[in-house]
């Protein structure tokens, strides 16, 4: 049995994609200001490899390169907003954590506050139903008032 | 009274209806690949050296007028080994001119991994900084892309090409490109 949940664990986890594997040398800043808005920037991307991790937290080479391309773009004098777009254009959306809000998005910015909406107009049916039943409350039997 | 007690099963079918279609819609083996947002936008210019010619560098310009495919190998590259064999018997059929991205490699390892397993490549050219790799949206290897005769990216495949991706998804591809020539 553990025999057979090893190998599946190893199926399972066997990466369909590699990375290369050396590993080059570690970004220098020039200042605190900007390592610290450089931190504040990876942090808001999401490594395209490994992908629940952000461009921060990631040791796979791609986002070692593209930490190093997010530094060279600051440094030629993009703002936050160019940067992210250099790397949506590029891979998509999806380095994004914080998705813009278009129409494609709408459902997800706004899909929770609908949810409660819902949640919050059943509840108040509930209650109002109940209310307006317990006035003839000797009509209904002990059963039916369990809702 | 009746009508709130059909209510949560209501909401619970609602719910199991939503699960279902979320398992439905990843059913897709290989639903980790990101959709490439370069897809029907000209392919990124580039200027790289040829790995079997010192000195010599091919621009994609050079590349207009016929569509090419684009493959995205290393030598460390476990998958591009398993990738090979299939990549080999559609570059054998001399359909379209296959290019070969070699990503993050050292040369000398690349020159003898083709030389062991075979070289399906019309030509391969070097990335070795990684830097254009970020140009095509690259995030691992291997990774191929069609790119037709006006220069626009059609179609991208991330992970290891099989023979049913080719015939499933290549192939029709292909031929939609040659008839927009």
């Amino acid at each position: 049995m553990a025999t057979v949940a090893l190998a599946l664990s190893l199926v399972v986890s066997a990466p369909l994609l590699a990375q290369p594997a050396n590993d080059p040398a570690p970004l220098s800043f020039h200042d605190d200001a900007e390592e610290r808005r450089f931190h504040a920037l990876v942090a808001e991307l999401r490594c395209v490899m490994c992908q629940n991790q952000s461009l921060a937290d990631s040791n796979a080479q791609i986002a070692r390169d593209l930490r190093r391309e997010v530094l060279t773009l600051m440094r030629q004098g993009q703002d936050d907003a160019q940067i992210k777009q250099f790397l949506v254009a590029r891979y998509g959306e999806f380095v994004l954590y914080r998705p813009q809000v278009e129409s494609k998005t709408w459902l997800l910015w706004f899909g929770p506050a609908l949810v409660l909406l819902a949640g919050g107009f059943a509840v108040a049916r509930l209650a109002r139903g109940r209310r307006n039943a317990s006035a003839p409350a000797d009509a209904r039997s002990d059963e039916e008032q369990e809702w | 009274m009746n009508k709130s007690r059909w209510l949560p099963l209501a909401v619970f079918a609602a719910l199991a209806v939503l699960l279902a279609a979320g398992v439905w819609l990843s059913r897709n083996p290989n639903r980790e690949a990101l959709p490439s947002p370069l897809i029907g936008k000209p392919a990124p210019a580039f200027s790289l050296p040829v790995l079997h010619e010192a000195g010599r560098l091919l621009s994609s310009d050079e590349l207009r007028g016929a569509p090419y495919l684009l493959n995205v190998w290393g030598s460390w590259c476990p998958a591009c080994r398993d990738e090979h064999p299939v990549l080999t018997r559609f570059a054998e059929t001399k359909r379209v001119r296959v290019l070969g991205f070699n990503w993050k490699d050292e040369h000398a390892d690349a020159l003898r991994w083709l030389e062991q397993y075979g070289n399906p490549y019309w030509i391969v050219v070097t990335d070795y900084d990684g830097k254009s790799a970020i140009d095509w949206g690259i995030y691992g290897a291997p990774e191929t892309f069609l790119v037709d005769a006006r220069g626009i990216v059609r179609w991208k495949y991330v992970g290891p090409l099989t023979d049913k991706v080719v015939a499933e998804q290549l192939l029709p591809m292909l031929d939609e490109v040659e008839k927009t020539r």
